[in-house]
Formats: C-alpha cells, structure tokens, sequence
C-alpha cells in the first residue's frame, strides 16, 4: 500500500505544481495589476471589427450524423490496423471477431444510408 | 474452447442477430409499414428466448475466462426481463400506432437494450459490465426521445443522455480505481484481493464510485433526479419500459457486482447500500404526495420501490438476494399492470395523465376500478395482495440481518407512501361527480394485462406461482 503509493508520489507533486502555479498567475492578474478601464480600452481593436452576427447560429443536423460516421469509421481503423499488421499471429478466433465487428458496422452504415441520412438536396 | 464459450451466450447472439436482420430487412423492405407485426414478432422473439433460457439446464457455467457467468441468478433475472419486456412492447402497439409514434427502430432498439440488459445481469467483469450497461443506456436514450416533435420528449431524452454519461463516468471512475488496487477487472479475482486482507482505502474509493453509478441506473436517492422527468416526458409505453426490465437488470447487476466482486467487504457496502436504501424510500413516499401527474407519481413509487429492494441487498445475505429478486418479480408485474391502465387514459383519443380525470371512474367503469384499486393496494402494500409479501420479504430480511432501524424504517415510509396510493382510490370511488371522465381505451390487450395483472396480486398470494423456489435458487447460486 505505501510502497504504491509511494509510486505515485511524482504525479501528486505535479498535480501541486499545477494548481499552484494557476492559482498563482490568476490571483497575481487580480492583485499586481492595474485595471482602468474606458470606452477605447474595451472596444474591438482597431484593425478588427464589430461581430456581423450573434455566433449562435443553427446549422444542419447532417453536419452531426457525418461527423458521427466519420467517428465511427475512424475508429475502425484504428482497431483494424494493428489487427492487420499482426495478421499473421491472429488466430482464426481473431479473425472472425473482427469479420463480425466489421458486419455490425456494415449494418450500421447500410441502415444509415438507405434511411436517406446521407443525401443533401 | 471458443465453441463452448459461444454455446453459453447462444441466446444473447441470437437476440442480437435478430435484432440486426429486422433492422436491416424494415429498411430495405416496407420501413414503418411493417412496424406493428416487428413489435409483436420481437415480443414473440422474447416469449420464445425467456422459456427457453427458463428450461435450460441448473448449474454455473462460465464463458470467456469468467466474463460471462451464466448461473441460476443470471437466468432468473433474464427470464424476468425478457417476459416484462415482452409484456410492455405487447402493450405498446396500440397506443403507439394510434398516435403515429410507431416506427420499426422502436422494437429493434428494445431488443438491443434487452441484449444489453442480458449481458449485464450475466456480467463476471467490469468491462462486460459496461458493455452491457452502456448497449442498454444507449438504446433507451434513443427510445426517450421517441416523439421526436414534442419538447418534452426530447428533453427527456436529452437529460437522461447527460445524467446517464456522468453515472457512467461515475462507474468507469470506481472501476478503474478498482483495477488499480485489486489488480484485475474479474469479479474473481477482485474477490481474492479482498479475502487476503482486508480492503484497502482505493478499493473502498472504488466500490463507492461504482455503487454511485449503479444507483443512478436504479434511479435511487440522492442519484433519482432524472427520473421523475424522463418519465414524464417519455411516451407512456416507454416509461412502462423504462419502470420494469431496465430496473430488473441494474439491480441484479447491483446485487451480482456487490456479492461476486465485494462479497468478502458485505460490512463495509451494506450501509452505503442501507442510506441509499432509506433515503430512497423516504424520499419516494413524501416527494409524490404532491404529483398530480400520474407518471411522474409513477417515478416517485418506483423510487420508493427500488428503496425497499436495496433494503434486501443492504442485509448482505441469501436471504437477502432472495428477498429482492423476489420484491422485483412483484414490482415488476404490479407496474406492466398499472401502466396498462395508464395507457388507457384517454379522453377524444388524447392520453390524459391528470388524476383529477380518474373522478367517480368506478362509476363508469367498474371493472378496470377494480383492477386498479387491487394494483393500488398492492403497491402500497395493504396485507392481502402481493405487493405485502414481497415487502414482507425484504424487511424480514433487513431484521435477520441486524438491521432492525432499517426495518422500522421501511415500515414507516411505507405507511406514508399508502397516501397517494389510496388517494387514487379515493377519487375512484368517491371523488366529485362534476368532472367529465376519461373515456375509450377499449384496447383488448390493455384490459388483458390489467386484468391479469391484478389477478396475479390476489391469486399468487398462497404460493407465487413458484417465484420463491425459483429465487431461492437463483440466490443460492449468486452468494457463496
């Protein structure tokens, strides 16, 4: 228990550090400097320029769904490519595991499709 | 090997299987025209794999080095599930055509969440655990925000999305301080660590981290505050849903991860469990005294519910388990009930969720009254009906364990909680005549469940239909 502890003794330090070092720097912001605030200070500076709009806009939920697909997909390869690399130590077992994952996935992705989830008109 | 290994979880393939074909035969084929005979062909599915998983054979058989535990425990609780599922998606198909809510991923992610629910009742590790827990949540948040048009039903299902992430993170924290100090994510192994010595601090850190999360799957206090929404906001088939075979599995769950993992540290859970236990029921009985809405009085009973089956797991003890498999088996058939009536609350084809609307209903309709009163007596616990021997169960329990305060406890908040029970009665039968009542819901399969339902509570009375012996084993094979 204490020689385990002990172990992770370096990520406490640095845990204290951290904060430390945060609290330090925003607490200094607050305390060492000077705040005087007018009209100029605040506006946007001058080579940039007023918002055109409100930033909260609505957009398209298909936006999601292909950000959703390219997750998906996206960790599918990260599982097939060292299950590729290490082809040849896979076993049978390993090789329909992944042949299942893949149909699951494919499942998916014909339902998604047919579903009409991925036509912009 | 690996043939033996899939031999054991043959009916979670198959049930995933099925869930996959249907799914990818609706969407090439008639898409929500098929959807009616989908719910009642995944009903029929679920029938089919509850008998069977029923007549298979006793004794314990492990899979994939102990991940997956297969034992009399396991299939109680599967058994359990399917059948209120099957019950509810039966329940489902009228209301939900009638109100164009019926679409065919509806009984599909019913049976994913079933899968999931299978997988986390037969759970031997913390990672097939939360493989099983999360494929159930997922489908149900899904299932939430069913009706997808109406604000409340996707706030529903968007806080039940949010509250469920934070008890998984909550969970997967408790497991991974767990790993850290037993060294193995097996229920086996982590057994072994905490017999050699006693628990260390970490350990301890980690079983309350996952009786955290858990208690926010069994929506039990203070982790409760996304139920009485979600079911409101839920269509009413799928808050029917969402009160029975997901409660199944996460308190089997709970008492498998309590007894298998930790059952050599039953002194140092069964008080967490005990708090979780008393507040539950206390906050239950009083919180719904003030609820007009029946669904949302509906999640303050089941809180109070889930209060009394804890008090069976807070003892620690076979008889214990037992007594809480057993408070499920009856929470769960008192609620298909119950909701069956609820489903039949309509007034010019709208469902109406008011209890004022339930003025002088036995003057109109007498038998459902009926039906209904014997429901209400029985989940408030009157001595003659079911519901009393299953909290008859569960505090005997708690009082041969020592736990006599939690007893007393239980006792008292169920008295409080009969209130809004026999209130519901009270308007029943002697509320105001001035109110223009409910009327339609002449579904047949509704009037069934009900009927049946209530007659279970009256006529289960001399043996339970076999529920106890069948606990009995299931918790004998669960504590060793």
């Amino acid at each position: 228990m204490d020689e385990m502890l002990r172990e992770y003794l370096p990520i406490l330090v640095f845990l204290a550090v951290a904060i430390g070092l945060g609290v330090v720097l925003i607490l200094a912001a607050i305390i060492v400097a000077v705040r005087n605030p007018d009209p100029e200070k605040v506006s946007a500076y001058e080579c940039g320029f007023n918002a055109f709009d409100d930033a909260r806009m609505k957009f398209d939920v298909r936006f999601y769904l292909v950000s959703i697909l390219f997750i998906i997909f996206d960790l599918e390869i990260a599982f097939l490519f060292p299950w590729a690399v290490a082809f040849k130590d896979v076993s049978m077992v390993g090789f329909w595991s992944m042949m299942v994952f893949l149909a699951v996935l494919t499942a998916g992705f014909a339902y998604e499709w047919k579903k009409g989830a991925l036509e912009w008109q | 090997m690996i043939s033996a290994d899939l031999t054991i979880i043959l009916p979670e393939t198959l049930l995933a299987g099925f869930a996959l074909l249907a799914l990818l035969w609706a969407v090439y084929s008639s898409k929500d025209k098929a959807a009616s005979a989908m719910v009642w062909l995944t009903s029929a599915v679920f029938v089919a794999l509850a008998g069977w998983i029923a007549s298979t054979g006793g004794g314990t058989q492990v899979a994939f080095g102990g991940m997956f535990v297969d034992d009399g425990f396991a299939r109680f609780a599967k058994v359990a599930i399917l059948l209120s599922a099957a019950v509810v998606l039966a329940m489902s198909e009228g209301y939900m055509s009638a109100r164009g809510l019926l679409r065919f991923e509806y009984p599909v992610l019913v049976a994913l969440s079933a899968v999931g629910m299978m997988m986390m009742v037969s759970a031997g590790d913390l990672m097939a655990l939360y493989m099983g827990l999360e494929l159930q949540s997922l489908a149900l948040y899904v299932v939430a925000s069913l009706r997808r048009d109406s604000v409340k039903s996707t706030e529903a299902g968007l806080k039940y999305f949010v509250l469920g992430a934070l008890s998984s993170g909550l969970l997967l924290y408790g497991a991974s301080l767990v790993y850290g100090y037993a060294g193995t994510t097996l229920f086996s192994g982590i057994i072994q660590t905490a017999q050699s010595g006693h628990v260390s601090i970490g350990l301890l850190f980690g079983i309350v981290f996952l009786i955290s999360g858990l208690a926010f799957k069994v929506s039990a206090v203070p982790f409760h505050m996304w139920t009485p929404d979600v079911y409101e906001g839920s269509p009413t088939p799928v808050t029917a849903f969402f009160a029975t075979a997901p409660k199944v599995a996460a308190m089997a769950l709970f008492a498998r991860v309590l007894h298998d993992a930790f059952g050599a540290a039953i002194s140092d859970w069964s008080q967490i469990v005990a708090l979780l236990s008393v507040l539950s029921m206390f906050l239950g009985a009083v919180a719904a005294i003030g609820q007009s809405n029946i669904k949302r009085l509906m999640a303050f009973s089941s809180i109070a519910h889930m209060g009394y089956a804890l008090m069976g797991l807070a003892a620690g003890t076979v008889f214990g388990v037992q007594a809480m498999l057993i408070y499920m088996a009856i929470y769960v058939t008192m609620n298909v009930g119950t909701f069956a009536f609820i489903l039949m609350m309509e007034k010019d084809g709208q469902p109406v969720a008011d209890i004022s609307a339930l003025h002088m209903y036995a003057k109109r309709e007498p038998g459902r009254a009926l039906a209904m009163l014997i429901l209400l007596f029985s989940l408030s616990g009157v001595p003659p009906m079911l519901g009393f021997f299953g909290k008859f169960y569960v505090l005997r329990a708690a009082y041969d364990a020592g736990l006599a305060w939690l007893a007393v406890a239980g006792v008292v908040a169920s008295v409080i909680g009969a209130f809004y029970y026999l209130r519901i009665v009270y308007f029943m039968y002697f509320g105001d005549d001035n109110t223009d009542g409910l009327d339609g819901g002449k579904s047949p399969v509704l009037w069934g469940v009900l009927a049946l339902s209530a007659a279970i509570m009256v006529l289960g009375i001399g043996n339970m239909f076999g529920v106890e012996a069948a606990a009995a084993l299931a918790a004998a094979s669960l504590v060793n």
